[in-house]
């Protein structure tokens, strides 16, 4: 009998109050105390706390472990500052950085700006599938050893190994190479919210973990299945996308309210335990990104009595057996596009 | 004899340069430790904090240089973005302030104001932002947007970018949050301030030596970072600079003149003049002799022996061997000016050019260079300093178990940080310029 699929748990902790940093060290410590592969932190271009990267770059020396995924949105942001900033917290946090990618479609966020014409949603995934794409050509542009500080020809770096990657988008265009040497992860891991159908085919082509929202474990398989499926016709790999299912939880410590679209879960942290177990023997999703409605003390419930219950099954570890996200979510290290083709300098 | 009423003596500003991609940094001494790895960066910061400097810098990259079309590989190439660094360093540092430097042609004014109100914030009041801009294509070629600005726009597009900043800054706090900002570079408006800023505005860095540098630092910076090579210079410049400020209805506190500056230190100062020595041939390897040559004369001079004479061909103005760094404005004054020392002293090329690349240097036993810093600040050629150590990143340790306490003793540097914010540090007014309507 195969052993069952490693299960893969993350938590939000943004909200308010925006301005406590010592709220997020808590929230992020508590969130390694309880083993969690990694916490998100929401943002978007306008947003009234501090930027998501800065925030979790400063609580990374305070955290040893957890994964750090802030959102990144890509609509008016510069490329090429976005994957140095996302390289530079792989780098803070030696190995454990990842980004959400999002999009921004408002006017009001368009006025922050003040140059760009709106963007509808197909038209700001697409950019930002080319955005997630040069990412990842940029973190690939220095070879892991291009560093090689010989003394006796005087040389810091093998140019020869620095790549141009001259990418050419239909709104924007690099030349590279990265500013910033080849992060520890190779690349940091792209987390996109596939709950929206817009955003799904950016998600299938890019994604290494994908959210969803579903209101059952059928429809969580479903959309699952789809993902993978599209991954497959972009020529990827689909058992390398994790699928983590999104779950607003109430452990009856907030406000009774319901999510706006499903996904939404109520009850004890016992019975949370019982539904992520449900879900995952059903092979429906690889694992749960839960959004506590009250992080403060939602997320202290959940590792301790959800998470705790689900270690007694032996559902999930009960040991960082890694130093990095992507060991965290059994992905692989990739290696750099330009020393596995060779491609020219 | 009784001691009458004292002046307090005029106290020295210190900042703490992590080790860049120039040749001052000496990446081949086996002391020489990681460029990138955070624990660097943590043992300099940690180093700065524990000397009680006033704040750490970032320099900034945007393209790698390029040198005959190819990456540049003599220097150290390659470094992280600087906010995202002192957002972690910030967490291992408690009173340190951490200024980055960020170009204002290649961002908008929103999303960095919001960033660097974020480290504001998330330091508890520690952030600075070197104002740089560009004005080169070759830099441009990794942005999607600005693209790139003649020499006159970037600085109106600086300036007004820091207007607009403040005015974002400024809008954060009480009462309504919306704003708005037209002008003839940016017009932007929302609902939404950055976070509020622990204090009001982070501090405003401005590098630079020309008239426009210097006019924009004297309306709209708090620190003019420079470099000069004596103390007259270093004089004539401070009084030019802060005589511009009444005009801006700013006093002469509120600028602070900072030159970076190369620190050596010996047991005697016969020692230490030995120590720079070999500093500067580690500096000038023979392969960078050649390169720093080739930057003055825009030609392929590679067949040259770097111990042998300086070439007889002219420079060619023309040339487009050199990406990602600023030519002598006139090649064949440099140029003209590099054969007379050569000729003069009877220098090779690789002697001339460690004798022409001099940077700004306090060289001698800690007491000497106690002594000539003082002097520095005391006599207006300077408000501080902010060293660049040649080694990552140990290159700080010295100076502050040694100099530091001699500059406390002398009654010019402070014994513990008697504030928590980086404007506190800097004795600057609480938010910045004041009287400098958007």
């Amino acid at each position: 009998m195969p052993a069952p699929a490693p299960l893969h748990l993350a938590a939000e902790i943004g909200g308010p109050p925006h301005d406590d940093t010592g709220r997020l060290v808590r929230l992020a410590r508590t969130a390694e105390e309880g083993l969690l592969d990694f916490v998100t932190l929401a943002d978007s271009f306008g947003g009234p706390g501090p930027d998501a990267l800065g925030a979790l770059a400063r609580i990374a020396p305070e955290t040893g472990r957890i994964g750090l995924v802030p959102t990144v949105t890509t609509t008016h942001t510069e490329p090429f500052h976005v994957q140095a900033g996302v390289a530079t917290l792989d780098w803070v946090s030696r190995g454990r950085a990842g980004w959400r990618v999002d999009v921004s479609t408002s006017a009001a966020e368009n006025r922050l700006v003040g140059r760009r014409e709106t963007l509808g949603p197909a038209a700001a995934w697409a950019e930002a599938g080319e955005v997630a794409e040069v990412s990842r050509l940029l973190w690939d542009s220095w070879e892991d050893d291009a560093e090689i500080r010989d003394t006796s020809t005087g040389r810091f770096v093998d140019r020869d190994k620095l790549h141009y990657v001259d990418y050419r988008g239909t709104a924007f265009g690099i030349r590279g190479p990265s500013i910033v040497p080849r992060p520890p992860q190779g690349h940091p891991v792209t987390v996109v919210d596939a709950s929206a159908a817009v955003s799904r085919d950016t998600a299938a082509r890019h994604a290494d973990v994908a959210l969803l929202r579903a209101r059952t474990a059928e429809e969580a398989a479903a959309l699952g299945a789809d993902l993978r499926a599209r991954a497959a016709a972009h020529g990827r790999d689909p058992g390398a996308l994790r699928i983590l299912a999104t779950l607003v939880v109430d452990l009856g410590d907030g406000p009774a309210a319901s999510a706006p679209d499903g996904g939404h879960f109520g009850g004890s942290p016992a019975e949370l335990a019982d539904l992520i177990a449900r879900w995952h023997a059903g092979g429906a999703v690889d694992g749960f990104h839960l959004v506590p409605l009250a992080p403060d003390t939602g997320l202290a419930r959940f590792t301790r009595g959800t998470v705790a219950a689900l270690r007694e099954r032996g559902l999930f570890r009960d040991r960082y057996e890694d130093t990095t996200l992507r060991g965290h979510l059994r992905l692989a290290r990739p290696a750099s596009q330009y020393a596995t083709t060779g491609g020219v300098s | 004899m009784t001691a009458g009423p004292t002046r307090p003596r005029k106290q020295i500003h210190l900042a703490a340069h992590f080790p860049g991609v120039n040749n001052t940094t000496v990446w081949a001494d086996p002391r020489s430790g990681s460029q990138i790895d955070f624990a660097s960066f943590v043992h300099l910061a940690r180093t700065a904090e524990r000397g009680l400097f006033d704040f750490f810098f970032l320099a900034e990259g945007l393209r790698l240089r390029e040198h005959k079309g190819r990456v540049h590989d003599l220097d150290v190439v390659g470094r992280p973005e600087s906010i995202t660094v002192l957002n972690a360093l910030a967490a291992v540092t408690d009173r340190l302030g951490l200024a980055a430097t960020v170009n204002a042609t290649f961002n908008e004014p929103w999303e960095l104001a919001r960033r660097l109100a974020s480290l504001d914030l998330l330091s508890g009041g520690r952030a600075a932002w070197n104002v740089v801009t560009s004005s080169d294509a070759f830099t441009g070629e990794n942005f999607r947007r600005g693209g790139f600005l003649d020499r006159a726009d970037r600085y109106t597009r600086a300036a007004e970018f820091v207007a607009a900043a403040r005015a974002l800054w400024d809008a954060a706090g009480e009462g309504p949050r919306s704003f708005a900002w037209s002008g003839d570079h940016f017009a932007i408006a929302g609902e939404s301030a950055p976070p509020r800023s622990p204090q009001g505005r982070p501090v405003v860095i401005q590098a630079g030596d020309s008239d426009e540098g210097r006019e924009f630092a004297a309306s709209a910076a708090d620190i003019i970072f420079t470099r000069h090579g004596t103390l007259e210079a270093g004089r004539a410049f401070y009084r030019d600079v802060k005589r511009r400020l009444p005009g801006y209805g700013r006093r002469e506190e509120d600028l602070k003149l900072m030159p970076g500056v190369t620190v050596v230190l010996g047991d005697t100062d016969a020692d230490a003049q030995e120590r720079a020595a070999e500093i500067r041939r580690q500096q000038i390897s023979p392969q960078n002799a050649i390169h720093a040559l080739e930057l003055v004369w825009g030609r392929d001079l590679s067949a040259y022996d770097p111990d042998g004479p300086l070439p007889a061909v002219d420079p060619d103005p023309e040339s487009a061997l050199v990406q990602g760094r600023v030519r002598h404005a006139d090649p064949f004054e440099a140029a003209a000016r590099w054969r007379a020392l050569s000729e003069e002293k009877g220098l090779s090329i690789r002697q001339t050019v460690i004798e022409t690349t001099s940077r700004q240097s306090f060289i001698g036993t800690p007491s000497t260079v106690a002594a000539a810093m003082t002097e520095f600040v005391e006599r207006d050629a300077a408000d501080g300093f902010i060293l660049v150590p040649h080694l990552t990143p140990g290159g700080l340790d010295d100076f502050v178990d040694t100099v530091v306490p001699l500059l406390q003793e002398r009654g010019v540097f402070r014994t513990r940080y008697t504030g928590t914010t980086l404007r506190e540090h800097l004795g600057l007014a609480g938010t910045g310029v004041e009287g400098l309507t958007a």
